[in-house]
C-alpha cells in the first residue's frame, strides 16, 4: 500500500509536467491548427530563463575571506549579498520561484514573435511542412542555448525551505516509508494551479469564450466581425508561457541542459495523441495518467516480470490507444480526421 | 521539364552511374575525395533514396526510419561476429531483418495517416532506441556499442578454413578488404543499384498508385481500392533501404551503437530528402551529399581557421566576424543545419531540384522572350523530376 501511494505521487509530478506541455500543444493545435514541434524547445527556454536569472542574481565580486588568516584567501560573494545582506541571500535562495516573474514576459514575447514571425505563414501549408519547419526551429533554439550555456546540465537547487522531503505517510497515517520531496509537491501544486488558471481563463472570460468559439468554427466567428487571428496569436503566447513556466519549475527536479526540450517533446506529443488531438481535458488527463503509469512501470516488482517495460510503457500505451480509439481518449469528432 | 521516356531514363542512369563512380576524381578539387567521406555520401544516399520512396511517393512522413538503420547495423555486426567477415551475408541479413522489422511496424503504423502516422513511427523508433539501451543490452551491448572481438566464433569462416590472424580480421568482399576506396566502390555500386530500383518503382504502375494515394487518398478509397497493401509495400521497401544503409555502415566500420536509432537521426534523413527535393529521383542523393559534405567542412572549421579567413579585415571587425561565425561552425554545425532546414522548408519546399528547375525555366523564358515568341508551355508549373 505504501509503495502504491508512493508511486502515484511519483507519477503525479512527472504527469504534471507532461500535462502542462501537452496543454500548451493542444491549445496551439486546437486554435491555430498547427503541429508545433518546437514546443519542447519552449519548455527548455523556460528552464533557461531560471538559469539566466540565477546567473544574474549571483554576479559576484571577489572578497577577502576573513576566516582564513594564514594567507590571503578570496571568495566570491554575490553583489546582492554585499548590498542587502540577509535579504540578498534570501533572494538568491528563491531564484527559481522568482524566475517565474521573468519567464512570463519573456515567454510571452517569444511566443508572440514565433507566431507572428514564422508560424502564421504556415497555416495554409500541409501538416508535414509545419512539422518540418518547427522541427528546424527547435534545433535552432536548442543550439543557440547550447552556444550560450554550454552542453552540460546546470544544477538548480530549490529554495532551502523546500529542499527536504515531506513525510506524507505520517500525515495520512500510512507509515513512515512514504516520503516525498517538498519541491515535487510544490511542482504538483503549481501544475494544478496553472492548469486550473488556463481552464478558468477559457471558461469564464469573454476572451476565453471567443477563443472557444473560434476553436469550434473559426470562419463564423470571423464573419461576426471578431478579429479571431489576433486572439489566436495571444493564445499562442499563453501556450508558450504555460510550457515555459513548466520548464522554470522543473529545473530543481532535473538539471536543465539544451536537449531537455527534445526529450520532453516526444513524450508530450504522445500524451497529446493519447488524450485526443484538440482536447484540452484529454491532454491533462492523459498527462497525469501516463505519468503515473510510467512510475508504476518503473517499480522493481513490475520490472522483474516485464524487463524494460518502464522504458516503453508510454509508447506502448500510445500505440494501443491509437489503434483501438483512433481519436484518443477524449478526441473530438472532425479534428485531424484525415 | 523532362517527360520520362525509356531513352531519357537510360541517359539519366548512365550519367548517374558515371558521376557516382568518378566521384573520387571530380570531388578532389573541393577536398571531398577521401574514402571515408565518399562512403558516407553513398550510404546516406541509399538511406535517402529509400526514405524518398515512402515520403516522396506516398506522402507518409515517417519519423522513425533511424530504427531500421540501427537494426541493419546490429544485424550486420552480428553476422560478422557469428558467421563470417564476408560482407555478403552481413548485407543480406541486414536487409532482411530490417525488412521484417518494417513489416511489423508498418502494419501497425499504417492504420493511421497524417500526423498520427508520424507520431506512431516516432513512438516505435523511440521504443527501439530505449530498449537497445536497456533490456536488449545482451544483443546491443548498450552504451558501448556492439563491437567485434578476437574470439568471435565466425562459424562460416572457420568452416571454409580462413587462416587465423593475430588481430581482428577486416571485413571483406570475396577477399577484397572493405576499407578505403574499395569500401566506397562497394557502397557506390549498391547505391547505383538502389537508384535503379527506385527509378523502376517511380515509373511502374505501382509507383503511380502510390502517387495517387498521395494526391488524394479519399478518392482512392472511394473507388474501392484498398491502399494498405501498396503503402505497406512502400514502407517495407524503404525500411529495407534503411537496413541496407545501416549494414553498409557496419561494413565500412564494424561497430553499431544505439545512437544511430535516435529520432534526431530520423530527422536528418528527412532533411536530406527535403533539401534535395521530395519526390524527385535524384534529389535525395544530392541532399545527402550536400549535407554530409557541409557537415564535414563546417565541423572542421575552428576559430583559428576563421581568423585566417578574415585576416584582411581590421582587428575589431575581424574579431566580430569570427565571434558571429564561430557560432555556426565546428560545434555549432547543428545550428547551421537547423537554419538551413527552416530556410528550405519556408522558401524552397521543392528542394534543390526545384531550385534548379526554376532557374532553368527563367533562362528559357528569357531566351524565348528575346526571340519574340513567349512559350506558354515553358512557364507552366512543372513537376520536378518527372
Amino acid at each position: 500500500m505504501d509503495a502504491f501511494v508512493l508511486q502515484i505521487l511519483n507519477g503525479l509530478d512527472k504527469g504534471g509536467s507532461y500535462a502542462l506541455i501537452a496543454l500548451g500543444l493542444t491549445l496551439i493545435f486546437g486554435t491555430l491548427g498547427v503541429v508545433n514541434f518546437a514546443h519542447g524547445a519552449l519548455f527548455m527556454l523556460g528552464a533557461f530563463c531560471a538559469v539566466t536569472l540565477k546567473k544574474i542574481l549571483t554576479i559576484s565580486k571577489q572578497v577577502k575571506d576573513e576566516s582564513i588568516t594564514f594567507f590571503d584567501a578570496f571568495k566570491e560573494v554575490p553583489y546582492l549579498e554585499i548590498w542587502f545582506g540577509e535579504t540578498g541571500a534570501a533572494i538568491i535562495d528563491y531564484a527559481v520561484p522568482l524566475s517565474i516573474l521573468l519567464a512570463i514576459p519573456v515567454m510571452l514575447l517569444v511566443g508572440l514573435a514565433m507566431e507572428r514571425g514564422l508560424i502564421r505563414f504556415f497555416y495554409k501549408r500541409t501538416h508535414a511542412e509545419q512539422i518540418l519547419v518547427t522541427f528546424g526551429l527547435a534545433i535552432v533554439l536548442q543550439e543557440i542555448v547550447k552556444a550560450f550555456f554550454g552542453a552540460n546540465p546546470v544544477p538548480m537547487p530549490p529554495p532551502d525551505l523546500l529542499t527536504g522531503s515531506a513525510d506524507i505517510g505520517a500525515a495520512i497515517g500510512l507509515g513512515d516509508s512514504v516520503i516525498y520531496p517538498w519541491w515535487r509537491l510544490t511542482y504538483l501544486l503549481f501544475a494544478a494551479v496553472i492548469i486550473a488558471a488556463v481552464f478558468c481563463f477559457l471558461q469564464f472570460t469573454t476572451f476565453g469564450m471567443v477563443v472557444r468559439a473560434g476553436m469550434q468554427d473559426r470562419e463564423t466567428v470571423g464573419l461576426l466581425g471578431i478579429n479571431i487571428e489576433r486572439r489566436f496569436t495571444i493564445v499562442f503566447g499563453i501556450a508558450a508561457v504555460v510550457s515555459g513556466l513548466a520548464g522554470v519549475m522543473y529545473t530543481p527536479i532535473v538539471p536543465p541542459d539544451y536537449h531537455l526540450g527534445m526529450d520532453f517533446l516526444v513524450l508530450s506529443f504522445v500524451v497529446v495523441v493519447v488524450g485526443g488531438m484538440g482536447s484540452l481535458g484529454g491532454a491533462v488527463t492523459a498527462g497525469f495518467l501516463l505519468g503515473i503509469l510510467q512510475s508504476f512501470a518503473s517499480m522493481n516488482e513490475v520490472k522483474e516480470i516485464l524487463p524494460g517495460i518502464d522504458q516503453i510503457i508510454i509508447f506502448l500505451v500510445a500505440v494501443v490507444i491509437l489503434l483501438v480509439r483512433p481519436r484518443g481518449l477524449m478526441g473530438r469528432k472532425g479534428v485531424m480526421e484525415s | 521539364m523532362i517527360t520520362a521516356t525509356p531513352r531519357k531514363d537510360l541517359l539519366l542512369m548512365g550519367i548517374f552511374t558515371f558521376a557516382v563512380l568518378t566521384m573520387p576524381i571530380w570531388l578532389a578539387p573541393i577536398g571531398a575525395s577521401y574514402p571515408d567521406l565518399l562512403q558516407r555520401f553513398a550510404i546516406f544516399g541509399i538511406f535517402a533514396i529509400g526514405f524518398n520512396i515512402l515520403f516522396g511517393l506516398t506522402g507518409y512522413l515517417s519519423f522513425g526510419h533511424a530504427a531500421f538503420l540501427g537494426v541493419g547495423s546490429y544485424t550486420a555486426v552480428w553476422s560478422f561476429k557469428l558467421l563470417s567477415m564476408s560482407v555478403v551475408p552481413a548485407v543480406i541479413f541486414g536487409v532482411i531483418t530490417s525488412g521484417l522489422f518494417a513489416v511489423v511496424i508498418g502494419y501497425i503504423s499504417l492504420r493511421r495517416s497524417g500526423i498520427y502516422f508520424s507520431i506512431l513511427t516516432l513512438a516505435f523508433a523511440q521504443m527501439s532506441y530505449n530498449l537497445a539501451y536497456s533490456v536488449l543490452t545482451p544483443i546491443t551491448n548498450g552504451e558501448t556499442g556492439l563491437q567485434l572481438s578476437l574470439n568471435d566464433p565466425r562459424a562460416l569462416d572457420s568452416l571454409v578454413g580462413v587462416a587465423e590472424t593475430s588481430g581482428i580480421p577486416p571485413t571483406n568482399f570475396f577477399g577484397i578488404e572493405m576499407s578505403g576506396y574499395s569500401g566506397f566502390y562497394f557502397c557506390a555500386i549498391l547505391m547505383i543499384i538502389g537508384f535503379y530500383i527506385s527509378m523502376r518503382i517511380f515509373r511502374s504502375p505501382f509507383g503511380m498508385m502510390l502517387r495517387a494515394v498521395k494526391s488524394n487518398s479519399n478518392r482512392m478509397s472511394y473507388t474501392g481500392l484498398n491502399m494498405r497493401p501498396y503503402t505497406l509495400t512502400a514502407f517495407v521497401i524503404s525500411g529495407m533501404y534503411a537496413g541496407l544503409a545501416g549494414s553498409l555502415m557496419a561494413v565500412t566500420d564494424p561497430l553499431a551503437g544505439a545512437e544511430r536509432m535516435q529520432w534526431t537521426a530520423s530527422g536528418e534523413v528527412v532533411l536530406m530528402t527535403i533539401l534535395g527535393g521530395v519526390g524527385t529521383l535524384i534529389g535525395p542523393v544530392i541532399g545527402a551529399g550536400v549535407i554530409k559534405y557541409f557537415e564535414n567542412i563546417f565541423s572542421a572549421i575552428n576559430e583559428n581557421v576563421l581568423h585566417g579567413i578574415f585576416d584582411f579585415l581590421p582587428e575589431v571587425l575581424q574579431d566580430g566576424a569570427v565571434a558571429v561565425l564561430s557560432l555556426f561552425v565546428g560545434e555549432g554545425w547543428h545550428l547551421t543545419l537547423g537554419m538551413l532546414f527552416m530556410l528550405i522548408v519556408i522558401f524552397l519546399p521543392g528542394g534543390i531540384v526545384e531550385g534548379f528547375s526554376r532557374i532553368y525555366e527563367r533562362i528559357r523564358n528569357k531566351n524565348n522572350s528575346t526571340n519574340g515568341k513567349a512559350d506558354a508551355v515553358g512557364s507552366a508549373k512543372v513537376q520536378p523530376g518527372e
